[in-house]
């Protein structure tokens, strides 16, 4: 991309611009289209068995064409094309109410409630830890074996088990989802706040205590705004991961509503299409999410002043 | 314990006019190579009013000094005593403002912002925090830029502030450890004649830490000569020049005279390692 710039003739400027611009979204519509390249050959590839046993099943004579026509318009195909998962997510987000339990909006909407409050109590338990994490060495050595076991434990495995144990303690719904998914997403924001919290210059911190600041002070003015860019960094990872728990939490509990469960349903079902079309759903939900972090980045990128 | 006690009330009582009052200050590190002397038995008198600079090559302990002056190092023997207090007292009740080798500025807040974060700690009430911004600002000469973030000024310019808001809350000694030793050499001048005016204006005590002979021979009323390993003074040159003064005295016989001294005391002080 690099060395094409470069040999652009820079006189011309209005050429230039729109090779600015080829060049800026080339790459990404060149990947896309690879993808879906791949995808089609795959779907071919994967379906013709299946198609082609149908047919013989049926005695009627086939072509090549029928074949590759059948790959692309079965029912339950082990991979569906990209046309039919596009059909599906469209039908299932505009073709019922929002709150039918065929819509898809529905069911991102029950997921969506579980992340975002999963992924503020994973936020707010994540910073709480760093403090601690920072403030005492004690807790340091005392908390962060745990907090690093807390995430070699599968959460596959651990799921099921929470889910019960809240449903015995009468919680279910959306608060043992949440639970499930804070579990996951404190993790990275634990992990980036100590880096945070820990980030100011030594002379920054002699200055304050030059100032006799009291404890309080240096964390609300030099600690904490030295770690909102690391706190960032780590809610874009937390968000997605909120995600991620949220969906994993909703497969055990045999939920009937939430993104986790039309994948489960489609997987009972072999409707691999549905599946498709849900996780096309959480992938949309995780870069909005993703993308509403970066937004309130800027913003308070601008409001501190960073150089942009 | 009881005779330390005794030894310093009567150091108090005898030394009430003192600014910085050192004896028998000696700082041993503990580090992975051994025990380093980073002070070996100092002892320095200086009055209220003076412009002390501390100059000697990397490792003598002369930043080391301003740091135990400023209780952000306990000595590990001897006594000290900042206007009359010891060095934590005299910390926490704020009577010294500290520059350090960078501007140290931060980088969210504004010029003015900057300037006020001590007096925010130190609870000064909002109008007074807004006065004494804008008296600090005007008299380094940056009225004009509260609005700006401190990346969008340049070196000179950010340690200028950083000396502003070492003086916002009107501290009776200014501790400087190298401020302008990132500085080029025009800037320094500049930052030189107006530190000096501001020194005049203000009548603080000033300790300054330089690497460089002719800034302390210009700066100064007093200059402090150290050596390192063990980190030791071995001359304490007076320099009486005029209070107000130009930099065209460094051409002077008696600022030459000065300034050879301090080149022979450092050059002894080398000698002695090897």
């Amino acid at each position: 991309m690099t060395s094409s710039s470069l040999s652009l003739p820079v006189s011309r400027a209005g050429t230039l611009r729109r090779h600015r611009l080829a060049e800026r979204y080339a790459p990404i519509v060149t990947i896309v289209l690879a993808l879906i390249a791949i995808w089609y050959i795959g779907a071919v590839l994967m379906n013709l068995a299946l198609v082609r046993d149908g047919f013989e099943r049926e005695e009627t004579p086939y072509t090549v064409s029928d074949l590759i026509e059948g790959t692309m318009s079965a029912e339950r195909p082990l991979l569906p094309a990209p046309h039919q998962v596009i059909t599906a997510f469209v039908d299932s987000v505009f073709g019922y109410a929002p709150t039918a339990p065929r819509s898809l909006i529905y069911h991102s909407t029950v997921t969506l409630s579980a992340t975002l409050l999963g992924f503020v109590l994973g936020a707010l338990l994540g910073i709480a830890l760093a403090l601690m994490i920072v403030h005492s060495r004690v807790l340091e050595k005392s908390l962060l074996p745990w907090i690093i076991c807390s995430q070699m434990v599968p959460i596959l495995a651990l799921a099921p088990i929470f889910v019960v144990a809240l449903g015995a303690m009468g919680l279910q719904g959306l608060l043992p989802k949440s639970i499930i998914s804070a579990y996951l997403s404190f993790f990275p924001i634990t992990i980036g706040m100590v880096k945070g919290f820990t980030a100011p210059d030594p002379m920054q911190l002699d200055l304050m205590r030059t100032w006799s600041a009291t404890p309080r002070q240096v964390l609300s003015k030099l600690r904490w705004p030295s770690a909102v860019p690391y706190l960032f960094a780590s809610l874009k990872v937390a968000v997605t991961i909120s995600l991620i728990g949220a969906i994993v939490a909703e497969l055990p509990t045999g939920a009937e509503a939430g993104i986790g469960a039309r994948l489960l349903a489609g997987s009972y079902y072999g409707q691999t299409i549905q599946i498709w079309s849900a996780l096309l759903a959480a992938a949309i939900l995780a870069s909005g999410l993703i993308a509403l972090v970066d937004l309130t980045e800027r913003g308070v990128a601008r409001q501190m002043g960073t150089r942009s | 314990m009881n005779s330390a006690a005794d030894a310093r009330a009567e150091l108090i009582s005898s030394q009430q006019r003192l600014a910085v009052d050192v004896r028998n200050v000696s700082l041993t590190f503990e580090t992975a190579d051994g025990k380093v002397d980073a002070l070996s038995n100092v002892s320095l008198q200086i009055a209220d009013g003076e412009f002390v600079s501390f100059i000697g090559p990397s490792g003598c302990g002369k930043t080391t000094m301003l740091r135990v002056i400023a209780d952000l190092q306990q000595p590990t023997s001897g006594t000290l005593l900042v206007n009359g207090v010891s060095a934590e007292q005299a910390r926490l009740e704020r009577r010294y403002g500290y520059v350090f080798q960078a501007p140290a500025l931060f980088p969210w807040r504004t010029i003015e912002k900057n300037l006020k974060l001590p007096l925010e700690i130190m609870g000064f009430s909002d109008s007074e925090q807004r006065q004494r911004a804008a008296r600090y600002l005007a008299l380094v000469n940056l009225t004009g830029f509260e609005r700006k973030f401190p990346w969008q000024l340049s070196g000179g310019m950010q340690q200028r502030v950083s000396i502003a808001r070492a003086l916002s809350f009107d501290p009776e000694l200014l501790l400087m450890d190298e401020p302008f030793g990132a500085l080029d050499e025009i800037v320094r001048d500049h930052l030189n004649e107006q530190l000096l005016q501001l020194w005049d204006k203000t009548g603080k005590t000033v300790l300054f830490v330089t690497h460089s002979i002719p800034e302390a021979v210009f700066l100064s009323t007093k200059i402090v000569v150290m050596s390192p390993r063990p980190g030791r003074i071995i001359d304490i040159i007076d320099c009486n020049f005029p209070r107000v003064r130009t930099l065209e005295i460094r051409e002077t016989p008696e600022f030459l005279k000065i300034a050879q001294r301090v080149r022979v005391g450092l050059r002894a002080g080398h000698s002695y390692d090897e």
